[in-house]
């Protein structure tokens, strides 16, 4: 015991002096293998800031990593970025899920939280560092144990050895010495890229085994003694409240335990999801539905074509755009509509709470921890440091975990029951109760010069701020949502003049949030749509325009010229059959993306092949780049062909995949993806496959067809 | 009470009769391996053999099971084709979140137990009840190849 509390005060100095944490350790622990399938936690006390390496009182090696893993492959990702300069194998770590603590909050985002493409770019560095850090450290102790110079030992697969001698220790053995030792107050020399072992070399997904096999636990798998469940109808039309509930017949439902309301939601608590599901079904609801019981989508869309006219804040502006095309040669105009878009991961959304006079636990897939905790504190009146979170495998996660109001939800209901409480959304409430990626409209007018260069972009978006709501300090001091102007002011080209305009419209009737990729799906679809309605101005083939607009682009060049190689680019087609590209530069990484698209004259669409061309900098795991790059596009095209978000009398009408669709086997193309070798820094990739989708396809469907699709989806009423 | 017979273990459960596998397997029986969707059929990931067929355990009631043999993703220890069809998912990394790799495997291994060389068109038609969100398609339908190439 006193071991343990020497440990944990000398963790808490270290976390004082912003060092890492190099923990609790016996003796006579050795290094062994240990299994990465789980997610374990930390039982030793309470973590230190910074801290992503434990040696533990075994010599196990345990990795703590900052991001949640949603199907992104970043538990190997980052698990790769640490052994690699810890110098031990993939076999020899288990990873742990980061608590909720400012330790692990990504810069960018503002809080804990992944997303935004963005953990790569974040811990590319930082988790190197941490890595080699406590790898100096073992050295050091190592050095220190025999009296020799650090210079004369190396490390490799957990163990330090002295070359001139042979002997060797191993982690396990050193960790108690290395934690005595002051952590390096100046940087540590990282490892050169030549001599990676791990990183850029495909390396097999931790996560796997136990995805396989069905251990692994999901949110929605947690068990806990005692446990209920409870499944949830919250008033139908956002804003509304609950008036009264007539649950008598509920109560009768066998297995029904409790029926527990809130202000604008009720609960059902069974011994089992069905009895919560049938007591649910058996309650008379009386909702007071508020002043959004009348909107509907065409309420949404003139919103947002009115605000086309009058005023809106500049946004971005370069050269003299205005004038630019007035004195063109040729005017090129186009409006944009996209809809509403639901998330629709496969695992809806649930949250597992225990309230105790002293403290809560949650255990919740969630992509931002903090928020998580902070929420079921204020709840429960709890301190934060009373509230457990404990982060698990997210079943898709899509921007939909961004949020967390389902968190509060949960413990709002379980504080009222003395058991653990795990709450599950039916489908039909996953759907419904959403928070949607908004609906847009842009407008774009281009001027072309007589030889068909384009010499002004003038644009105009319409839609909400969702950054306003999710944070509201990083909204710009002049009003414009900054998310807005990825893929719209940082464009894969050189335009010598640009205006950008931006009139804010919140949707009513829906909360609307992230999504895969917010600004740079919606901003790619719009402007690579754009470029197509140029060059056909032009007269000039899509490839070729764009490769004229890359001319001082190398990065961007060189994708767009080898995804136009592997496709094909330019070999004739079949009668119905058209190739479209899309080219971006997104979330620091450059995509190149050209599909292959197959229209009957019965209208169905057939999406044959997609061939993309990825420069995002130094790539971590190979494979995971693909496998992201895959699963984007296919997200992304369920999108782009089917779906849409649809309000009457206030309601969502999408209730579950029958009339939310997502694209199946069957309709899913062959992708290729090929990578170019890069040494730049990492960029983000998560979102890009999807960023890449209705743009590509969009302009593969024009040439086959001959006419513009402007609206979104492309197989909806609308287009 | 019902009697059922569940990856080679008889179970007594005393649960309402409309009551779906799904939840039996998941809240009584403490087999969280098949996920829930959907609820209506649309999604495959609750996908369990009854009697070696793949079925949509979130809409079959529990009392239409009867004395058949259910399998679950828990239950595949002894079976060589589970093993090919794990191995082969895990050599070129299918998953991605893997909410749906329980029902898409389950319903793999009972299309292989069926047709050990299937056709590409029939890996289609028997995979495309299972929805995968991450959009795992290409990798599924390559491990499905390298099982009936390797067998
Ligand atoms: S949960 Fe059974 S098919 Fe979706
Ligand atoms: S792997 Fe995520 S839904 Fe299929």
């Amino acid at each position: 015991m006193a071991m343990t509390t020497i440990a944990v005060s000398r963790r808490q100095a270290l976390a004082g002096a912003g060092g890492l944490l190099m923990a609790v350790v016996l003796p006579r622990a050795r290094s062994r293998a240990a299994t990465v399938t789980r997610i374990v936690e930390d039982q030793t006390g309470p973590f230190a800031p910074n801290a992503f390496v434990r040696i533990a009182p075994d010599g196990s090696i345990t990795l703590i990593l900052p991001n949640v893993e949603m199907g992104q492959g970043i538990y190997t990702g980052e698990a790769m970025l640490i052994a690699e300069e810890l110098d031990v194998g993939l076999d020899q770590i288990q990873i742990e899920a980061a608590p909720a603590d400012e330790a692990y909050v990504t810069k960018a985002l503002g809080t804990e939280a992944t997303g935004g493409s963005t953990s790569t770019i974040a811990t590319w560095k930082s988790l190197r560092e941490a890595g080699a850090v406590a790898r100096t450290l073992l050295i050091r102790a190592a050095a220190d144990r025999w009296v020799v110079d650090p210079a004369s030992c190396q490390s490799e697969a957990g163990v330090v050895r002295h070359v001139p001698t042979g002997r060797t220790l191993t982690y396990g053995e050193l960790a108690v010495e290395a934690a005595a030792l002051p952590v390096p107050s100046g940087p540590v020399a990282l490892r050169d890229p030549s001599t990676f072992r791990l990183i850029g070399h495909a390396q097999h997904r931790l996560d796997g085994p136990a995805k396989v096999n069905g251990t692994a636990t999901f949110g929605i798998d947690i068990q806990q003694p005692d446990m209920k469940i409870g499944t949830v109808a919250a008033c139908p039309v956002m804003g509304g409240v609950l008036l009264h509930v007539d649950d008598r017949a509920a109560r009768q439902v066998p297995g029904v335990r409790d029926v527990l309301t809130i202000g604008n939601a009720v609960c059902v608590v069974g011994d089992h999801y069905w009895a919560a599901r049938k007591g649910l079904e058996a309650l008379a609801i009386t909702w007071d539905e508020g002043v959004n019981a009348t909107v509907s989508t065409e309420t949404v869309y003139r919103q947002l074509h009115e605000a086309l006219q009058g005023p809106a804040i500049v946004a971005n502006t370069k050269g003299d755009a205005k004038t630019a095309i007035k004195g063109a040669a040729a005017r090129v105009e186009a409006v944009y509509q996209q809809p509403l878009l639901a998330h629709a991961p496969m695992e809806p959304i649930n949250c597992t709470v225990h309230v105790t006079p002293e403290r809560c636990d949650v255990w919740v897939g969630t992509q931002v921890p903090m928020r998580a905790r902070d929420a079921a504190a204020e709840v429960t009146g709890l301190p934060k440091e009373k509230v457990f979170l404990h982060n698990q495998y997210i079943g898709g996660g899509f921007g939909r975990r961004l949020e967390h109001e389902y968190v509060t939800q949960a413990v709002q209901f379980a504080r009222q029951v003395p058991y653990p409480l795990k709450v599950i959304w039916s489908r039909e409430e996953d759907l419904t109760m959403d928070r949607y990626r908004p609906a847009y409209v842009d407008h774009l007018v281009g001027g072309l010069d007589a030889h068909g260069k384009l010499v002004g972009l003038s644009h105009r978006i319409v839609g909400p701020a969702v950054v306003a709501r999710w944070a509201p300090e990083a909204l710009l001091p002049n009003g414009v949502d900054d998310d807005l102007l990825v893929a719209t002011v940082e464009t894969p080209y050189a335009i010598p003049a640009m205006f950008l305009d931006y009139a804010r419209r919140e949707t009513p009737g829906v909360v609307t949030a992230w999504w895969r990729g917010v600004g740079g799906t919606r901003g790619v679809f719009v402007i690579e749509s754009f470029i197509d309605e140029l060059a056909a101005s032009a007269k000039v083939d899509p490839v070729a325009f764009r490769r004229r607009m890359t001319e001082d682009r190398p990065r961007a060049r060189a994708v767009l010229d080898l995804a136009a190689e592997k496709a094909e680019w330019g070999t004739t087609l079949p009668e119905g059959v058209g190739r479209g590209v899309a080219l971006q530069y997104v979330f620091g990484s450059y995509l190149a993306t050209v599909m292959e698209v197959e229209m009957s004259t019965m209208g169905t669409v057939r999406v044959r092949r997609a061939v993309v061309a990825v420069d995002c900098g130094r790539v971590v795991n190979p494979d995971q780049v693909v496998s992201q790059i895959e699963g984007g596009l296919i997200f992304g095209l369920s999108a782009a062909l089917f779906n849409e978000v649809t309000l009457k009398n206030g309601r969502v009408q999408e209730k579950n995949f029958n009339t939310y669709r997502v694209l199946r086997m069957n309709e899913s193309p062959a992708i290729e993806v090929h990578l170019i070798d890069s040494t730049e820094d990492p960029g983000g990739i998560g979102e890009t496959g999807t960023a890449a989708a209705a743009a590509a396809l969009a302009n593969a469907m024009a040439a086959a067809t001959g006419r513009r699709y402007r609206r979104l989806p492309l197989t909806g009423p609308q287009a | 009470m019902l009697t059922l017979q569940v990856n080679g273990t008889a179970h007594q459960v005393d649960v309402p009769d409309d009551m779906p596998l799904l939840w039996v397997l998941r809240d009584v029986l403490g087999l969280p391996g098949t996920k829930f969707g959907c609820g209506i059929g649309q999604c495959g990931a609750c996908t369990v053999h009854v009697d070696g067929k793949a079925v949509r355990a979130c809409s079959l009631p529990v009392s239409l099971v009867g004395r058949r043999p259910v399998t679950t993703i828990e239950g595949l220890a002894e079976d060589e084709v589970a093993a090919e069809v794990t191995k082969a998912w895990l050599e070129i990394d299918v998953v991605q979140c893997g909410y749906c790799q329980p029902g898409q495997i389950m319903a793999a291994i009972a299309l292989l137990k069926g047709n050990l060389h299937p056709s590409d068109d029939e890996i289609d038609q028997a995979m495309s009840g299972n929805i995968c969100r991450c959009g795992t398609y290409r990798r599924i339908r390559a491990a499905i190849r390298n099982v009936a190439g390797a067998v």
